[in-house]
């Protein structure tokens, strides 16, 4: 099947998610679709998929342009979309999630689950899935629930197959299985658009590279362009990839973790006797796959979390059982995974998010009144230091762009007097711009002398930032290594291999 | 290389004992029914009717000293109170079969107190065919609760509608002098109030919550004025329906005790049978229920795979409606005879109680259902057999085992994940 998607224009109020887009998708290829966090991918894809209309340009199957008006008439001429977030209901089955919407039925509309289930099995054992049918999907791992997503869009006949940053959620093993996947799928005449970020795999795969950039195409670089020339393309200037860094000068530990054992809300016990220890002016690197434990771990040393056992030290006092407020005053930066629930509260200005942990001290408490003077005088500041770009302080936290809003969290807790600095994904679904930016401040902020942990997926991140790295896999951390370890080695021990 | 040694039950269940809530509680109940009821309980005894008079088949009277009853019933519940204390320590909840058990045990113990020296005895027919009867609006706003919720709307204007069903099936049904005409208005007027909530709530967007209790308002509202300003002036023709025939079901009303409670009841309890299990046909053995539970767990997803969210939540809600028009129905032509201001009384409210207390499943909130249905003829019947007994009291009874059967669901209850909340498109 051969898809073209031509001159597509999207508007939101004022803002042109997609500014006259032209792709074209030939059958059995791949097509990376690169961009960076809001250059409009998402809202292409969304516009392929039916979930919204286009305000201009028209879709073509196979030369003849077609209209759909939702995701039924979509997957109804053979698109199938695996999105970034996955549209499995947890409390169904694999085969029960399959068939949702497009159910085999015997007599009385009664639901045929056998049929299902050998749907799913013949799918599975096609491509080499090794997924049962009857597995409930809250019990599966991310990388099988994508599988249960492929298999579904591959149930409906899907000939043209969207992957909406597939590999945001995956280890690199399991990455590498999906491009062994996505070639498969490609050989056998599905064609595949790839939307991503990371250039390494767009390198790897890629048939066909689009770039886009602040909703426009602005190029149609060769497979084999290097990163660096890919990088470019998508940030639309030169960006240097590798963070760089003087040698670290290591001090006390200022961060001890001694056997911690944290359960999560269903009393699943997330963290299983995690030791380790922060110097200062070091930077530690906790790296693993999203869920095995880093959150809980977070939040534990922060205490929003329970510690079932073990004991957390900052600058040598037992924060075991303290308040978050103690924790806090007691030296501790924390800048959480996800900015929009824990990190900023987005009804809220700018000055308002920058005065959340110190509304009860001086220099931003007055007595029992807030010093708005002082406060905007603060924020004004902070402003500056940490490049947030705003028409003033007064702007709703939600109003500012993913990478502003980060950068806000980031100034207000480096803002003050710190000696441990705690960063949980810090430039989660940030520009690249400011990831540059807050990496930046990361590796002040440790040469300054603060010990530094830093808890990322993303193993580009690690690699760039770490001076050891710790990996964390079902709860335990499966060794420390020195930061020039390899890749491979890593990925191993990400899927909880020790070295 | 080699590979981490991963603890096994790791990311699993940690070991957290379960609650000892339950057992204390069944302790404490097992200690009150040995003493009060058993040792120093009623002298004299107590008997136990299984059969009426008209019935072909008549079971034989059970004459029984009461305190040894209780004091037996009474080791009975202290033999499952230990079995609870040995599943603690295994590490397991207590199973529900043996809280049910023992709940069943316990009101039979509290029954044969609450007779023992009365003439009339524990007349079995009468408190559980009551006992449906009285359940029925329960269940049938249940299931509308259930309709609403599976598919991700919250309906809290089940009270509206009970009362609209009860109001409109008495009027039409006198004014037609068909009570079956009455019956499907009540229905078609409680859709339409139920219609009022579902396009609010799924088109305009207006909080349900908010919805739901104007609605129940506006519906006291009008029936109020109506009642009084119109169907209260001439009460033969507009409030005067009566009730359903009873319909005895040949052989199988002739089963002792089964036969008089299930088989010989008005058409609005035969529909409720048939009601509960298409239910739950419909959500878990079809494909409309499968959808209906997808929209109401993820309706993004249910979206992507081509399942119109809003239609699929409209029709859910507004056919809900019906059941509990059908429901309202039941209070009058189904059992009063006429309409009264009010009458719903609160029973709405405690249907959707029971919807959470049944875990959104059709046959655990009947149970629920029948259990509060069970303690409003308690009420009067204990009033009867001992007058002067302190009524209330007593009927705290029934809420306690509920109270332990519900510690024993614990943790496991989980709505469905997107109640309450609009879908917006895109």
């Amino acid at each position: 099947m051969k898809l073209e998607l031509r001159n597509i224009t999207k508007r939101f109020g004022t803002l042109v998610a997609n500014d006259n887009i032209s792709l074209t998708l030939e059958p059995g290829e791949i097509h990376s679709l690169l961009g960076e966090n809001g250059a409009g991918k998402s809202t292409l894809m969304n516009v392929l998929y039916g979930l919204l209309q286009p305000d201009a340009g028209e879709i073509l199957i196979d030369d003849k342009p077609v209209k759909f008006s939702g995701p039924g008439d979509a997957m109804a001429s053979g698109i199938g979309m695996v999105h970034q977030h996955f549209m499995l209901i947890p409390v169904f089955t694999v085969a029960e999630n399959v068939v949702l919407g497009n159910e085999p039925t015997s007599k009385l509309g009664r639901l045929d689950l056998g049929a299902a289930r050998k749907l799913v099995k013949e799918i599975s054992d096609r491509f080499g899935f090794d997924i049962d049918p009857d597995a409930l999907i809250r019990d599966l791992p991310v990388g099988s629930q994508q599988r249960v997503e492929i298999i579904k869009a591959l149930a409906r006949d899907a000939k043209a197959l969207v992957l909406d940053e597939p590999t945001a959620v995956l280890t690199p093993q399991e990455t590498d299985e999906l491009m062994e996947i996505m070639r498969g799928l490609a050989k056998s005449g599905t064609s595949i658009i790839f939307i991503t970020h990371k250039l390494r795999e767009v390198q790897q795969v890629a048939d066909r590279i689009t770039v886009i950039r602040q909703g426009k195409v602005v190029a149609s670089p060769s497979p084999k362009a290097s990163a660096s020339e890919l990088a470019s393309l998508m940030v639309g200037r030169d960006v240097d990839l590798e963070a760089k860094h003087k040698p670290a000068k290591i001090g006390k530990a200022s961060l001890v973790i001694k056997d911690l054992t944290v359960l999560d809300d269903r009393n699943h016990q997330m963290v299983n006797g995690v030791s380790f220890e922060v110097h200062d002016g070091e930077v530690l690197a906790i790296a693993g796959v999203q869920g095995n434990g880093q959150t809980e771990l977070a939040e534990a040393i922060l205490g929003i979390r329970k510690v079932h056992s073990g004991s957390i030290l900052v600058s040598g006092n037992d924060v075991t059982k303290s308040t978050v407020r103690q924790v806090l005053e007691s030296g501790l930066g924390y800048i959480p995974e996800d900015r929009k629930k824990d990190g900023l509260v987005s009804e809220f200005t700018i000055a308002e998010n920058l005065m959340l942990d110190g509304s009860f001290t001086p220099p931003f408490a007055k007595g029992i009144q807030i010093d708005f003077a002082k406060r905007n005088e603060i924020a004004k500041d902070l402003i500056q230091r940490f490049d947030i770009r705003t028409q003033s302080a007064e702007t709703l936290a939600k109003q500012l762009s993913g990478g502003n809003q980060q950068k806000v969290v980031v100034a207000r807790e480096l803002g003050r007097e710190l000696k441990v600095l705690v960063a949980s994904q810090p430039t989660r679904g940030v520009d690249v711009g400011s990831v540059e930016f807050i990496h930046e401040q990361m590796i002040a902020a440790r040469d300054s002398g603060k010990a530094v942990l830093i808890i990322s997926t993303e193993l580009d991140e690690v690699l760039a930032l770490a001076d050891r790295i710790a990996v964390m896999y079902r709860g335990k951390i499966v060794g420390i290594v020195d930061a020039k370890t390899s890749r491979e080695k890593l990925g191993k021990m990400m899927a909880g291999i020790a070295a | 290389m080699s590979k981490v040694e991963v603890t096994p039950g790791l990311f699993s269940q940690a070991e957290v004992k379960p609650s000892l809530k339950a057992t204390i509680a069944m302790a404490l109940i097992s200690l009150v029914v040995l003493f009060s009821f058993g040792i120093f309980g009623k002298a004299g005894d107590v008997r136990f009717v299984w059969s009426e008079k008209r019935e072909v088949i008549q079971l034989p009277d059970l004459t029984v000293n009461s305190m040894l009853f209780c004091t037996v019933i009474a080791s009975l519940l202290i033999a499952l109170t230990l079995l609870s204390v040995v599943f603690n320590r295994m590490k397991k909840l207590t199973p529900i079969w043996l809280t049910c058990l023992f709940g069943f045990f316990a009101i039979m113990a509290l029954l044969a107190w609450l007779a023992t020296g009365a003439a009339q005895g524990v007349q079995m027919i009468f408190i559980l065919s009551n006992t449906i009867v009285l359940a029925i609006p329960l269940i049938l706003g249940g299931m509308a609760g259930i309709m609403s919720e599976r598919v991700g709307v919250v309906n809290i204007a089940i009270e509206g509608q009970l009362l609209t069903g009860a109001f409109v099936s008495s009027v039409v049904g006198t004014m037609t002098g068909n009570l079956y005409v009455g019956m499907v208005a009540a229905m078609v007027a409680a859709a339409l109030v139920s219609m009022v909530l579902a396009s609010l709530a799924i088109k305009y967007l207006v909080e349900q919550i908010i919805v739901g209790v104007l609605l129940n308002v506006l519906v006291i509202g009008i029936t109020n004025f109506l009642h009084s300003a119109w169907v209260d002036k001439d009460r033969v023709n507009l409030n005067f329906p009566g009730t359903f025939e009873k319909i005895p079901i040949p052989l199988l009303s002739d089963i002792p005790i089964v036969g008089q409670t299930l088989f010989d009841n008005r058409i609005t309890v035969y529909l409720m049978f048939l009601i509960v299990p298409t239910l739950w046909f419909i959500l878990f053995r079809t494909k409309l229920g499968l959808r209906a539970r997808a929209v109401g767990e993820h309706p993004l997803a249910a979206d992507t795979v081509g399942i119109n969210v809003a239609r699929t939540r409209f029709w859910w809600v507004t056919l809900g409606g019906m059941v509990a028009g059908l429901g309202g129905a039941a209070l009058t032509i189904g059992n009063v005879g006429s309409f009264g201001r009010e009458m719903s009384a609160g029973q709405g409210f405690i249907a959707l109680a029971v919807v959470i207390l049944g875990r959104w499943q059709p046959i655990y909130v009947t149970l629920g259902a029948l259990l509060f249905g069970f303690t409003i003829i308690l009420r009067v019947w204990a009033n009867q057999v001992s007058p002067g007994i302190p009524v209330d009291f007593i009927t705290m009874v029934p809420y306690l085992v509920t109270l332990i059967a519900v510690a024993g669901f614990a943790g496991k209850v989980r709505p469905p994940a997107a109640s309450g909340q609009p879908y917006v498109k895109g």
